[in-house]
């Protein structure tokens, strides 16, 4: 059993699973050549995998805070991080025959949940957090610009133990065992260098980052991210999303900053809304998520339609129109949310919500100015709060043989 | 206290004795006869500080006020040999082996506590003699088997020191010594619980199971810190010196393996994540970090008596084990009150998170020594 791999096994269901529809790769490189491999998202590539990869279904992100002041010692870690991620979104083991292959009288390398599971699309995303550099004596002219704090909106109820991190991995994949045992893994292989600061599951993508996806639906029940960014918008993501090399240091040329917000969702009280309030403040129909005023999801929504009493028809406060590239100069973001219950808060309410995940290229000049809006004016607001925050920097994909981090490193 | 069966516990119970490893056996003084230690409250003076290898024996005379050890030290804090517990005004004797030449340290610590009074002892190396593995891994047990002697040795008599302050119903005086007798036991839990019988009436808890019987250190925590001294306190406390009178008796049959040994290092880890960190263990007096450190240093010891077979097999392991067992030293220096501790109800929740994430840092590695001597 000591080469037992879970990408072996992939010879064996990938078909069944291929023909069930799972996990498809369109889109986010060269696909592979055999079905099998259909479910394995390429680990290198010119970007990061889990940013416009079409959103998988399933989340586990951790945010870390690094222990040491020595950046070789994070190196270490970061080069033998990159050596099990690449072999876990593969659908192997940390370590060859790392699960039971081993001295039985050590504990195993691997920590074997995943076993006989496929890949499941699974893609690991690694960013930093401005912490990170202060931390580790780095040059401060390598801190990007975008790694600025966010300012304070209205309503904020941020924890802070739920906020900030040095370092970042998000784990998606179809299959949540598949997420959680890769951030077990590398969370494990970090004790000592590295400790949990904060982690966040999620199911039931909010958003769809392929047009060959279906747009879901959140925990009020509406679709989201309808108009979100996609992966087929190659000039979209270059204006929006990529870090240009003019928009900061080179380490992070090709990269995104990931801005992460916990969303606590007051589900109790909006379950006791009527339908056509939540229809007004989303700006959408909830049957079909269409604009209010217009038949099918994808139409445009016409924020200067007015009804017959003159009044606007989508709200002027309406979530939609908030958020809207209209409204905000053309600014647009690329969503990664996913919903979130983790348990209930003791109170007999559940404590669930959005985690929302975005990629963009100016967190100020994109997320800022749209979070402002929503937090001064949007309705919605009286039915969520925001409970967590964090900005990271995501470095660019990374070619043959080079490691996390490497471009900042080796700066 | 172990949750596991008696059964699942790396330490075999055998008929085997730990023969000739008793630090204080009056034997042939070697070459060069006795080295004089004249111990104080802030003294060490050791009389010279080089001695050919061999059998090297050490006079220590204990002047001053405070109670007193003393140890021979390798690198990476191994004890060659210790004398614990040397009362004012006493001496006593520690003869002990030492193969290889090379950097040793004497440490004398005054009031048992800290790093100790430190100096540097060379010793020269005409004895050093090739050792292959199979004769360092038994100098590894025999190394052990010192260290859980003298912890013995120094557990029955402050238990006893315990047991007539509650017996006296020197309230006060009792949890003064409480947290002090168990040091000793945590500091050699692993071995301890190896007697599946005596583990649970010496340091069982209250769990409220219908028919099982609360005696031991945690029972007599209860009456101390909570119930005040009840009508069978007297009888309580005479049942636990009778339990460690007899755990010290059969202490000596214990089989100790390398495997053991690594196995109960990394339980001694296991017990301060689940037991210490969470305030489990001495839920009354609240002086869990107590225990923590002697858990710490019981890990230590064993890892320590392993390291030349850990630095023959994976040489950068032991420096990994050194720096992260100084962490957590460093981590628990912070929360010393005088000879001992803060109480647990002391700790904010981001103390008990750094306690955790050092702990986490050192259980990884220590889980790997089980691997690295038996491989």
């Amino acid at each position: 059993m000591s080469t037992f791999s879970r990408r072996r096994l992939l010879g064996w269901t990938g078909a069944g699973a291929a023909a069930a529809g799972i996990g498809a790769v369109a889109g986010c490189a060269a696909p592979a050549a055999t079905a099998p491999a259909q479910l394995v998202v390429p680990f290198r590539g010119e970007h990061q995998a889990g940013i416009v990869t079409p959103a998988q279904d399933r989340l586990h992100f951790v945010a870390l805070d690094v222990l040491t002041d020595d950046p070789e010692k994070l190196k270490a870690l970061l080069q033998r991080w990159t050596a099990a991620a690449e072999r876990m979104t593969a659908g192997a083991e940390t370590t060859p025959g790392g699960a039971t292959g081993g001295n039985p009288n050590s504990p195993p390398d691997d920590t074997g949940e995943a076993l006989g599971l496929p890949a499941a699309s699974l893609t690991l995303t690694f960013g930093v957090g401005a912490s990170l550099f202060a931390k580790l004596g780095l040059d401060p002219s390598l801190v990007p610009a975008g790694l600025a704090d966010l300012p304070p909106f209205a309503g904020d109820q941020l924890d802070p133990t739920l906020s900030g991190g040095d370092l970042c991995i998000q784990a998606c994949s179809d299959d949540p065992q598949v997420a959680v045992h890769a951030v077990r893994n590398l969370v494990r292989m970090g004790f000592g260098t590295t400790a949990v600061r904060w982690s966040q599951l999620g199911f039931g993508r909010t958003s769809s980052t392929s047009t060959t996806q279906e747009t879901h639906r959140n925990l009020f029940g509406f679709k989201d991210g309808t108009n979100n960014l996609k992966a087929e918008d190659p000039d979209g993501l270059r204006d929006q999303v990529w870090v240009s090399p003019d928009q900061g240091p080179a380490w992070l040329a090709g990269g995104s900053y990931l801005v992460a917000r916990r969303i606590r969702m007051h589900i109790e009280i909006w379950d006791r809304t009527s339908l056509v309030e939540q229809e007004v403040i989303i700006g959408r129909t909830k049957d079909r998520g269409a604009p209010i005023g217009a038949a099918a999801e994808f139409d445009p929504a016409d924020f200067a339609a007015v009804d017959e009493t003159g009044a606007p028809r989508i709200a002027v406060d309406a979530h939609i129109r908030l958020a809207s590239a209209e409204a905000l100069g053309g600014v647009k973001i690329l969503r990664r949310g996913y919903n979130f219950v983790d348990g209930s808060d003791g109170q007999g309410h559940l404590n669930a919500g959005l985690f929302f995940i975005a990629f963009m290229n100016d967190p100020q000049a994109q997320f800022v100015p749209m979070q402002r809006a929503l937090a001064t004016s949007d309705v919605l607001m009286e039915y969520i709060e925001h409970t967590g925050s964090a900005v990271f920097a995501c470095p660019a994909g990374l070619g043959e043989g080079s490691y996390w981090g490497q471009s900042l490193f080796e700066a | 206290m172990s949750r596991r069966t008696p059964a699942a516990v790396g330490l075999a119970v055998l008929g085997l004795a730990m023969a000739g490893c008793t630090s204080t056996a009056p034997v042939d003084t070697g070459a060069g006869g006795p080295i004089t230690v004249a111990a104080a409250d802030d003294a060490c003076d050791v009389s010279t500080a080089e001695a050919p290898a061999g059998t090297i024996s050490f006079d220590i005379t204990n002047g001053g006020s405070k109670v007193t050890e003393f140890y021979l030290y390798a690198t990476g804090g191994r004890i060659m040999g210790e004398v614990e517990n040397i009362g004012p005004g006493l001496s006593r004797q520690l003869i002990v082996e030492v193969p290889e030449g090379g950097a040793y340290e004497t440490v004398c610590k005054p009031g048992m506590v800290g790093d100790g009074i430190r100096s540097a002892f060379t010793v020269t190396g005409s004895a050093e003699r090739s050792v292959d593995t199979d004769t360092r891994l038994a100098e590894a047990t025999a190394g052990y088997a010192r260290y859980v002697n003298s912890q013995v040795e120094a557990l029955v008599p402050k238990t006893q020191e315990f047991v007539d302050a509650v017996k006296a119903g020197d309230v006060e005086g009792a949890k003064a010594l409480y947290p002090v007798a168990r040091t000793y036991w945590e500091r050699i839990e692993p071995v301890a619980e190896s007697f599946g019988d005596i583990d649970p009436r010496i340091d069982g808890r209250d769990d409220g199971e219908p028919g099982v019987e609360f005696t031991g250190f945690h029972r007599l925590e209860r009456d101390l810190w909570q119930d005040g001294l009840q009508p069978d306190s007297s009888s309580i406390a005479d049942r636990l010196m009778a339990d460690i009178t007899e755990l010290a008796g059969r202490v000596p049959s214990v089989e100790l393996t390398p495997l053991a040994l690594a196995n109960g290092a990394k339980e001694l880890l296991d017990e301060v994540a689940t037991g210490k960190i969470t305030g489990e263990e001495d839920r009354y007096s609240h002086t869990d970090l107590w225990d923590f450190r002697a858990n710490i240093d019981g890990s230590q010891g064993a890892i320590a008596a392993l390291r030349p077979v850990i630095d023959e097999r994976d040489p950068e392991l032991g420096p990994l084990l050194d720096e992260r067992f100084a962490a957590v030293d460093a981590l628990l220096e912070n929360y010393r009150d005088g000879d001992g501790f803060v109480l647990y109800t002391a700790l904010t929740p981001d103390d008990v998170k750094a306690m955790t994430e050092a702990v986490d840092a050192l259980g990884e590695p220590v889980s790997q020594v089980a691997g690295v001597v038996s491989s």
